[in-house]
Order: structure tokens, then sequence, then C-alpha cells
């Protein structure tokens, strides 16, 4: 992974949305180098999952711009950056079709062989004929994921990806982010599980209604945040 | 006759393959096949085209379309009828009283069925895929493919409401068709003929054709949907 073209640092600045007069975004701007887990936190509406969005391209901002190192986050017309939604899409057909099916949309050659890699990497490989959508969350999940690095993005950006997961199949899917970073993949996800920012992240950005309030390596953001409003979100947690 | 004997002489006409017999099950399944296949070809773009594009008096069309799932037969044949009639836009055509005719006026029937229920199944599919599918790439009609394959079980039950509705219908084939002995008399058509004229057997035999034909069709449709929930989860 490293030493070949990267279409990160990816350059986030200013960006707005608004919906029926409300700002849900407003001038939101960070820097994503290459490495590491970046998790983006904040309360419930804060912009996380937009933010992601916007980044992924799935929406245009209403101001500021996503841009990438290389033109427009693709090289050679293939984007290099997927996105993992927080209720995974299942197609209606096997695993191993779900996998096919995202790799021939991207006309990736030797389909089939980079499918069963990627079963094989995920541990997918035993319910390779089953329909996806019967498999558990926590097996979905691992789809989901399975399916956007066979894509051989640069940068994952994953939703929530435990969000309505059992502890055990948190875990697992903990496990598999941190071992894709350990192999250099670059990962932005939201989380509003603090424990599991803890445990997974390298650098913490805090948004809160809109707009990003902080931006500091995850020990700093946890022991001393800077403003009132993640100490407070911090805090809440602990008393919880 | 009474109904216990018209019953066995049915049953006989059945069994020993009696040629006119067989011509008029053949005929009604060939124009009804002919009419579902049609429509399929053009309702799947259409339904789809539907699902996914957003025009002023979308919604209106869809109510429409709607609203033509249930036309009277005999108002679609009426129709087909102005059409092909010797003083119609199409009468040079001399389609008037040919099978072709019928295989139109069914089409019509099937159609509204078909883009009905196109637009519906892959309406609910996009909702559900428009993210996954956007970030693949897949937009517009390059996730048509996509959706009309995950919506097949849905769909397929769809063609074959519309092939059970075809093949019940007796007013568009008698009006189009008109009834032309070993040419365009149909199962339903000659049932409403030889039971006013007094011959029971042949009306009875195809009717027990007719029900078994709708008992499978309707066990395809229950297979078709077991399969698809096993896909869908």
């Amino acid at each position: 992974m490293h030493g070949m073209p990267s279409i990160l640092p990816l350059d986030v600045s200013g960006l707005v949305l608004e919906r029926e007069g409300r700002r849900l975004l407003d001038g939101v701007s960070f820097t994503l180098p290459r490495g590491g887990v970046t998790a983006l936190i904040g309360p419930n509406g804060a912009g996380k999952s937009l933010t992601l969005r916007l980044c992924h391209g799935l929406i245009p901002p209403d101001g500021g711009r996503v841009s990438w190192a290389i033109g427009d986050g693709r090289i050679a017309g293939r984007p290099r950056h997927a996105m993992v939604f927080q209720r995974p899409v299942m197609l209606r057909r096997s695993v191993r079709a779900n996998l096919l099916h995202a790799l021939e949309a991207l006309s990736f050659d030797r389909p089939a062989g980079r499918a069963a890699a990627a079963l094989a990497r995920f541990g997918l490989s035993d319910l390779a004929e089953r329909p996806a959508r019967l498999l558990s969350g926590g097996e979905q999940q691992r789809l989901a994921i399975a399916r956007a690095w066979a894509l051989e993005p640069d940068v994952m950006f994953l939703d929530e990806p435990s969000a309505h997961l059992d502890p055990g199949a948190t875990r697992q899917i903990e496990q598999v982010i941190a071992a894709l970073a350990a192999e250099g993949m670059t990962i932005l996800m939201t989380s509003h599980d603090l424990g599991q920012v803890r445990r997974l992240a390298d650098r913490v950005l805090f948004l809160h209604a809109g707009r990003l309030r902080e931006d500091s390596p995850a020990e700093r953001f946890f022991q001393a945040p800077d403003s009132p409003e993640a100490r407070a979100f911090v805090a809440g947690d602990l008393l919880w | 006759m009474d109904a216990l004997g018209a019953m066995q002489a049915a049953i006989g006409l059945m069994v020993s393959f009696d040629p006119q017999f067989l011509q008029i099950v053949g005929l009604s399944l060939r124009v009804t096949l002919s009419a579902v296949l049609l429509a399929a070809l053009i309702g799947l773009p259409l339904g789809a085209w539907l699902a996914l594009s957003r025009f002023r008096g979308r919604s209106a069309l869809i109510v429409l379309i709607n609203g033509l799932m249930g036309l009277p037969p005999v108002v679609a044949g009426l129709f087909v009828f102005l059409l092909l009639s010797r003083s119609g836009p199409l009468g040079p055509l001399g389609l008037l009283f040919t099978p072709t005719a019928m295989v139109i006026a069914q089409t019509i029937l099937v159609l509204p069925i078909v883009i009905a229920l196109t637009r519906s199944t892959l309406d609910d599919l996009w909702q559900e895929y428009r993210e996954h599918l956007t970030s693949l790439g897949l937009t517009g009609w390059r996730a048509v493919p996509t959706l009309l394959w995950d919506g097949r079980f849905a769909l397929a039950t769809g063609l074959l409401a519309g092939f059970g509705r075809a093949s019940a219908e007796v007013g568009a084939v008698l009006i189009v068709g008109g009834n032309i002995a070993n040419y365009t008399r149909t199962m339903t058509t000659t049932i409403a003929l030889e039971t006013s004229k007094g011959d029971l057997p042949l009306a009875l035999g195809l009717g027990l054709v007719l029900m078994a034909l709708t008992l499978a069709i309707n066990a395809a449709g229950y297979a078709a949907s077991r399969i698809g929930a096993r896909f869908a989860g």
C-alpha cells in the first residue's frame, strides 16, 4: 500500500450543508493524511454521517470543498475511497455474488479471484454461497467491509460500524478495523461508542451542531478536551 | 345431458387428445404467452423508467397505470377493435379477427400490471440500495440491471398475475378475435359459446383445463415468493 500513488491526503475545507433553511454543517475543515484511524464523534444530529457522505461524494456540499491529492479521488477512473453504511446494504444474492457485483460494477479484472481473496481475508469463505440477507448482523457488517476492501480503496469511510451489533460481534468488527489499520488502510469512522473510539482511534474529530469543535490526538482528547462541549460530552459518557 | 354424463364426456375429450380440443387449448396458450412476453418486454423497461425518474405528473401517471390494472377486458377489446377495424387507424393492416389482434388486446390488459408492479418493486429496492449503488457509480440506467435482478421474484409473481388475468378473460379476445372456429377460438370464448349451445362436455373439459392452469399459476407464484423470501431474508 505504501509507495503506491494515493489519493490521500484528503483536504476538507469549509463544508456547508443546508436543508430546509437549517445549517446542518457549518464550515467543517480538516485534513486526512495517509494511515491511522480517525474517529468522527459528537452527539446525535451533529452531522457525523453527513460529513462522511460528503467526503464520499454521495451528496454535493452547499459550500466548501472536498479535495483529494489526486484529482477527484479516482485513479485510473476508479474511486479509491469506499464507504460502509450504518445499515449494511445487502443485495438479494449470495455472499459471493455481493462481492462480484461490486467488483464488476467498477470493472475490476479477475473479479472471481478478487472475490475469493476477500472472502478468505474476512473469514467468509464458508458462507460464500449463503444468501447475504440471511447472515447475522455481525456477518453482514463483515461482508460490507469485505466488499469495500475488495475495491482496493486508499481510505475507508465507516459509518457507525457496530451501531446495532451485540458485544461479541462488535468486538469482531473492531478487530477487523484494527487489522485493516495495521495493514496501512486509512480509516475515517463515526461512532457514538466512546469506548470503541478509545480502543481504535488515533485521532478524534469532535463535531457539535454542525461545527468541528475539536481535532486532537485521541489520547489528549480524552484526557483534556479543549472545548467545553467536548468536556461535557466526554464527562457525560463517564457519568453514564 | 346431465352434469355427470357431461363430466365423463369432458374427461374423455381430455384423455383422448381430441384434435379440436388441443387446438383450442394450444391457441389460448400461444396468445396469452405471447401477450405476457410482449408486456414484459415493454413493461419492465417502462416500469424501471417510472421508478427511477422524477418529473411533473409522475404521480398522476402512476395512479393512471394502477387504475388501468382494473381495465375491463371488454373495454380493452373495444379499444383494439376500433383501432383495427377497417375504418380505424390500423385498419389497412387487416389484423382484426386474427390471433395477432388477440395478442394485442391481451398485451394491453397485462401491460399495466407489469408496469405498476415493476415500478413499485424497483422503487422500494432503489430506496434501499440507492447509496450503495451510487457509491459504485451505478445510477440512472446503470442501476436497472441490478434492480431488475434483485426484484426477480416479485417481478415473476407479477408476470404470473398478468398471465392469470389474460388467460381467464373472455371479453377482449371475443371482440377482436371473433370466436372463429379453428382460428381464433380460445378456451374462454369456446366455453361461453358451447354453454349457450348446450354442448356441455367441451365447455366443461376446457373449464377443467383452465382451472388446472389457474392452480398451476398460483402454485408457481407461491413458489416464486417462497424462494424469493429465502433470498430477501
